[in-house]
């Protein structure tokens, strides 16, 4: 999906997160509860896997799965999986987007019934319903072969610590530029290959025409600043054994980041208003800004919503703190994952497996949805990376966010209270911002807000 | 009542027994009695989204019921050409959902390309920034006031029709001209309904939410999420997931706005017998 405001989760083995009271994961679990964290990590998942016969006998039955999802159209990759396996329907109920789709999710799983089988979750959602187990481990129903199909960031953002898959990648959103060539072209300006030639861009171009601004940085999009704090290579969150998290959202990188984006927003040389706002959409439009830092969704939304400016833009990966290693973040995507109250888990895991690894179905994905895959194999299919988009000029967009896709970084986590991470973001970094004040200085508050939400909640907090 | 109990003091019971208690992420749910209540009164978000609140209710409110006030008068007084439509248009804004108008105005009041912005810009004056710290309250004062007159104004007018008119023919006889009439019959036969819209307008500014939750996309840096109480309890449940804490707020708020309504109640009856 698009862009969502929360914030998830992941990484494999440095993190053994908390088991939090996976009772499934039975023996595995119950030993490394006595031992008290086991410095392992990678290890396979515990939980016993079930037989193929098992697996065969229960797609057979007769079986209604609920699958809660806001992706439009889904029918028609739902029906692939309904025409593979008769036996099994899935209705598909669309609970909301983004915050109220998990608030309902929630409330649902606490009430201990009327949750779904299976539901569409953002990678950084993950942790969020790790914490309170209510996800189902889809090792035993086979999800281990699917490593290597899927890209490696994205198996390691559903990864738990010991191995556990959370939930099965559906579509992803690595970090990248769009450009308006034109402007840089009528001001002399190279596409910017690192942040600093970005900053002296950002000068000259405002300083050229005061009004226009190279890019805008939206003090309400927590998750830009996830992505742009992931490719900085920043580790702001942790989670080891049950209840100890690790905030540090003030280490040097972050203020490298805030000094960097803060000392821009003081000098008045981007814009700092909030996006996917009418006047932000009317700024894309009228070519306020030069350039849109977004992720590889971002081709496709732009060219619904700037149509005036067709042909005008192309695509670059990010400006790079290190041009010698060239790295992104991720903004967006989701997964579908298992909820663990489901009474048909077989089929309710393979549904999840299926709708995302099956090449016909991941393939609509893409052509139907318009969403950026995370397997493999259409990654490199050329029929994907070789479309040449008009509305960039010919330019083989998929080809430029699919090399972007293979320099995300796969261990980057999410706090298990990603909700109040991203407030907390808001009303004190973003707010800086926007208001061109100290963000260096903010991040302190925001990692103080954090800290003492944590302790709140019963969390063990490890602070730098 | 039994579908009374079943609809009306369940919820609220329900309500009552959550705050008494604190579930963490880690470490479960336990039986913490009036805690929550104790942590609310020295909860500076919480003072502050009251006050707020408050402040608005007190700019607001005179506001708005003076102009259904006016409005209704004037109906009433027949002098009026076209009075239906007028009526009507005053009206038609309480019919566009509170969520659509904020919406619409959240568009006007834009400063980039809002209409005003632009035609203070034509006019070569400076831009009103209507998103800002300073205009906010204010903004959002107007968009209640747009959104609700009409429908104060339908209750005032509609307590005029009842006036009977040997009270109107009487005053003819003693001579008293049309401003007279308004103050001496019409003001007094209107004093209940006055209550009543006072009392309803209590409620909505102490319950403020929709208006500012839906300003906050395009001003996230003004609205924070303890901008009004009501805000503060919604953003504890469904962002914090502290909904203990949050039912403890919302009990307090209704305390606050019982406190409010019989204030009024009193102030308006010690006049009347006074």
């Amino acid at each position: 999906m698009r862009r969502s405001n929360s914030t998830p989760s992941q990484s494999q083995m440095s993190r053994r997160l908390l088991l939090t009271t996976a009772g499934a994961v039975s023996l595995g679990a119950a030993l490394s509860a006595c031992g008290g964290g086991d410095g392992g990590g990678t290890s396979a998942s515990s939980a016993k896997p079930v037989s193929q016969a098992d697996i065969d006998a229960a797609m057979k039955k007769p079986t209604e799965l609920t699958f809660w999802t806001w992706v439009p159209d889904i029918d028609q990759e739902v029906a692939l999986f309904e025409k593979k396996y008769p036996a099994i329907k899935v209705k598909v109920v669309n609970a909301g987007q983004g915050v109220q789709h998990y608030t309902k999710l929630r409330t649902a799983i606490k009430a201990g019934s009327g949750a779904p089988d299976v539901a569409q979750m953002e990678y950084q959602a993950i942790p969020t319903f790790t914490i309170t187990d209510s996800l189902l481990d889809l090792n035993p129903f086979g999800a281990g072969k699917l490593k290597d199909t899927f890209v490696d960031w994205t198996w390691g953002q559903v990864s738990g610590p010991k191995g556990e898959i959370w939930a099965i990648p559906q579509d992803t959103g690595p970090m990248g530029m769009l450009y308006r060539a034109d402007i840089f072209e009528k001001h002399g300006i190279e596409p910017p290959k690192t942040w600093d030639d970005f900053a002296a861009a950002a000068r000259k171009l405002h300083k050229a025409d005061p009004e226009i601004y190279l890019t805008n940085l939206a003090g309400n999009e927590a998750a830009a600043w996830h992505g742009l704090l992931w490719q900085a290579g920043a580790k702001p969150y942790a989670t080891s054994g049950k209840g100890n998290v690790s905030i540090d959202v003030d280490d040097t990188i972050s203020k490298k980041l805030a000094a960097y984006w803060g000392g821009l927003a003081q000098e008045g040389v981007i814009g700092v208003e909030p996006d996917f706002t009418d006047a932000w959409f009317s700024a894309l439009n009228k070519g306020k800004y030069a350039t849109w830092i977004t992720a590889a969704w971002g081709p496709v939304f732009l060219a619904g919503s700037a149509k005036s400016t067709a042909g005008k833009w192309r695509a670059a990966p990010l400006p790079q703190w290190d041009a010698s290693k060239p790295s992104s973040g991720n903004w967006g995507g989701s997964t579908s994952a298992v909820i663990k109250q489901t009474k048909n888990p077989i089929a309710a895991a393979v549904f999840a497996q299926f709708l995302n690894s099956d090449p016909a179905s991941a393939k609509l994905f893409n052509t139907k949805q318009s969403f950026f895959p995370a397997t493999k194999p259409l990654l490199e299919d050329p029929s994907f990376t070789g479309a040449a988009a008009s509305f960039y000029g010919g330019q083989k967009v998929n080809q430029a966010f699919a090399d972007i896709g293979k320099t995300v970084s796969p261990d980057f986590q999410w706090p298990p209270f990603l909700d109040q991470a991203v407030t907390d973001w808001t009303e004190t970094v973003g707010t800086a911002l926007t208001r061109k004040k100290d963000a260096v200085a903010a991040l302190d508050a925001w990692q103080s807000r954090l800290t003492t939400y944590a302790k709140a909640q019963g969390f063990t907090v490890k602070t730098p | 009542m039994v579908l009374f109990l079943l609809m009306f003091l369940a919820p609220l019971g329900y309500a009552a027994y959550l705050s008494l208690f604190r579930e963490k992420l880690i470490g479960g749910n336990a039986f913490v009695g009036l805690d929550n209540y104790v942590t609310a009164l020295k909860d500076p978000l919480l003072r502050q989204g009251v006050l707020r609140v408050a402040t608005f209710f007190v700019i607001q409110v005179p506001l708005m019921l003076l102009l259904a006030l006016a409005f209704a008068l004037a109906l009433d007084s027949g002098l009026l050409r076209l009075a239906r439509v007028i009526r009507l248009g005053i009206f038609v804004p309480y019919a566009v959902p509170s969520v659509v108008a904020t919406l619409m105005w959240g568009y006007l009041y834009g400063p980039d390309f809002g209409p005003f912005a632009q035609l203070s810009e034509k006019l070569g004056l400076p831009v009103p920034h209507f998103l800002s710290d300073g205009w906010m309250l204010g903004s959002l004062a107007n968009i209640v006031t747009w959104e609700f007159v009409g429908y104060n104004m339908i209750i005032l007018y509609a307590a005029l029709r009842t006036v009977p008119q040997e009270l109107y023919e009487a005053a003819a006889m003693d001579g008293a001209g049309a401003w007279r009439t308004a103050w001496s019959i019409k003001l007094p036969a209107l004093r209940p309904a006055l209550l009543l819209t006072l009392l309803f307008s209590v409620i909505g500014s102490f319950q403020l939410f929709n208006e500012p939750k839906l300003l906050q996309p395009v001003a996230p840096d003004v609205i924070d999420n303890a901008y009004t109480a009501n805000l503060y309890a919604y953003s504890l449940a469904f962002t914090g997931q502290q909904v203990n804490y949050s039912a403890a707020v919302s009990f307090f708020l209704g305390l606050v706005i019982v406190i409010f309504s019989y204030a009024v109640l009193f102030i308006a009856n010690r006049r009347r017998t006074s």
